[in-house]
């Protein structure tokens, strides 16, 4: 029997588990890809260090993991409030790395005009400076990170084990996604970012700081990156290169679903986490990135704009 | 005097856009700046709302210098810039581009969106539609009324009659007669000399990043010089 087939034939069995799974990690894409989108959409520059801040908030929860946990088993109740601790370092060490990412490298070149060439080198430089010195304070072997909760199976979805990690990665992810979208879209600050996307000169002229809204801009992106460092380092640890792979997926689900449009980067990312996550019931799991990059190639060859193609200015 | 400016000069890189100009405008005034394509008219607007500093000269508005001034801090100063082409926020509702219109201020400013809705009862029946899919003139009242969400006590208007149908115009600058009723005192750019000169009180003619003479608007329509270049055979 062939391989395709062989692996076929179990697919049914394994749908839902695959969907789940799927869906998780693209959660946890879709929250990386915004940062990308929402730097993208008022700057018109993709933030390439942006794979750091998403370390700094993996780095920043382990360490915190480690003090409130070290080794026992919370309880319930703790485990909640880990977790919600564990999202606010997370996000805030993302925040501000974030924020300091764009005082240092990119800043000083706005003020002088640079071309968008010096914006790349600059961030390839801030990025290789962070993990390197990730690397050199806190080791280069992969750190296993104590677990804030143990992962048993909550339920099952026809058959399919459905784990804590999973729901907490959806109850967080929608969480932060929902109230992203709404702050954008509803809010004095969020309605300055879109004006400043749209049209920065007549944003400024209205009264917009538009210096400002670019650092809201990058915390709000890094924040949600963080907050996705924290959920990915949970089963797997943290390792100062660890953000390079993932941030290079949720780069690619921003692209795909349309870059500077914030529902496109969910969708991108929702759709490649499941697209990866059902080419193991087809192809063999060595084949994953494979996979996902040629639905990418795919999408963008049909609709070169991305799935949504729109603008970070549409407010819904 | 509200508005003063001393031979102020801006560069756009190796270019000079304005050759230390001076001029002023007093409260309550219609002003008009006059001139062809590329004499500064738009560059001295932009230098009067912070988005261009002038490399050297003064500002001073209401007494205070502002020449060093951020544009974003203009509005709550008290000018308000209703820019070339408009620049409505494409992708906002037409109630967004005037909440924008008041995004330096921190009181309640409902009022105010009510009374735009009074004045343009088109951008109160289109007040959820997105901008970009507005028409010219109904692009021109929402600019102009989110300029007034601010407030202004100095309306900065550059080219408001751009691309607009004859009949759109006359009912712009008949928007523009009544907010100088109310008390604004307006500065505004334009290449519809006569329309500007009916409506102004006196008026700046800019040649090559010069002011190259002043007068009383109803001198100036009359002046031949103007009649000559600016408005060949559109009077009478």
């Amino acid at each position: 029997m062939s391989y395709f087939t062989s692996h076929f034939s179990t697919f049914g069995h394994e749908f839902w588990g695959l969907l789940v799974g799927g869906v998780a990690n693209g959660v946890v894409y879709a929250m990386v890809a915004i940062g990308y989108t929402m730097v993208y959409g008022v700057l018109r520059l993709i933030n390439f260090a942006h794979s750091e801040i998403f370390t700094s908030g993996a780095f920043a929860s382990f360490f915190l993991m480690k003090a409130l946990v070290g080794g026992s088993t919370p309880t319930a109740t703790e485990s909640v409030i880990y977790v919600i601790l564990g999202v606010l370092v997370g996000g805030l060490a993302g925040a501000l790395a974030a924020l300091a990412l764009e005082r240092v490298a990119y800043r000083p070149l706005r003020r002088r005009n640079a071309p968008k060439l010096a914006y790349l080198i600059s961030a390839i430089g801030a990025s290789y400076f962070l993990f390197n010195f990730y690397g050199k304070e806190f080791g280069r072997i992969n750190l296993s990170m104590d677990a804030p909760f143990t992962n048993n199976t909550v339920f099952t979805i026809f058959g399919a084990p459905v784990q804590m990690y999973y729901i907490v990665i959806v109850i967080v992810g929608v969480i932060m996604l929902v109230s992203l979208d709404r702050f954008v879209a509803k809010s004095k600050l969020g309605r300055g970012i879109r004006a400043v996307a749209q049209d920065a000169e007549t944003a400024s002229l209205m009264g917009v700081n538009i210096d400002r809204t670019i650092s809201l801009t990058f915390v709000l992106g890094g924040f949600l990156g963080g907050v996705a460092g924290f959920l990915f380092a949970i089963p797997i640890g943290v390792v100062y290169t660890m953000g390079f792979t993932p941030a290079l997926k949720a780069f690619s689900a921003a692209v795909l679903g349309g870059i500077g449009n914030l529902r496109g980067a969910v969708i991108g990312g929702l759709l490649l986490g499941i697209v990866e996550s059902f080419s193991v019931a087809f192809f063999d799991g060595v084949y994953i990135d494979v996979v996902a990059f040629a639905v990418l190639v795919l999408v963008l060859m049909v609709r070169p704009t991305g799935i949504l193609g729109e603008r970070l200015g549409r407010s819904a | 005097m509200m508005l003063k400016v001393e031979n102020a000069v801006v560069r756009y890189g190796a270019i000079t856009a304005l050759h230390g100009i001076s001029f002023e405008v007093n409260q309550g005034e219609v002003v008009t700046l006059l001139g062809a394509n590329g004499a500064g008219k738009s560059t001295t607007l932009r230098m009067l709302s912070g988005l261009h500093a002038p490399s050297s000269g003064t500002i001073t508005f209401e007494g205070q210098e502002i020449t060093k001034v951020k544009a974003h801090l203009f509005t709550t100063m008290g000018i308000s810039h209703v820019p070339e082409g408009r620049r409505i926020f494409p992708e906002m509702t037409v109630q967004e581009n005037l909440e924008m219109g008041a995004f330096g201020r921190k009181d309640n400013y409902d009022d105010d969106m009510e009374r735009m809705f009074t004045l343009f009862p088109i951008l109160k029946d289109r007040r959820k539609q997105l901008g970009g899919n507005l028409s010219g003139g109904e692009q021109q009242m929402l600019a102009i009324s989110r300029a007034m969400m601010s407030h202004p006590r100095l309306l900065l208007l550059d080219e408001p009659s751009m691309g607009l149908a004859p009949m759109i115009i006359d009912q712009i600058f008949g928007i523009i007669a009544e907010i100088r009723k109310s008390g604004t005192t307006v500065l505004v750019v334009e290449q519809n000399a006569a329309q500007a000169l009916r409506l102004a009180d006196r008026g700046y003619v800019m040649e090559n990043g010069v002011i190259a003479f002043s007068d009383d608007a109803s001198k100036l329509l009359h002046d031949p010089r103007i009649r000559a270049v600016y408005l060949g055979e559109s009077i009478e």
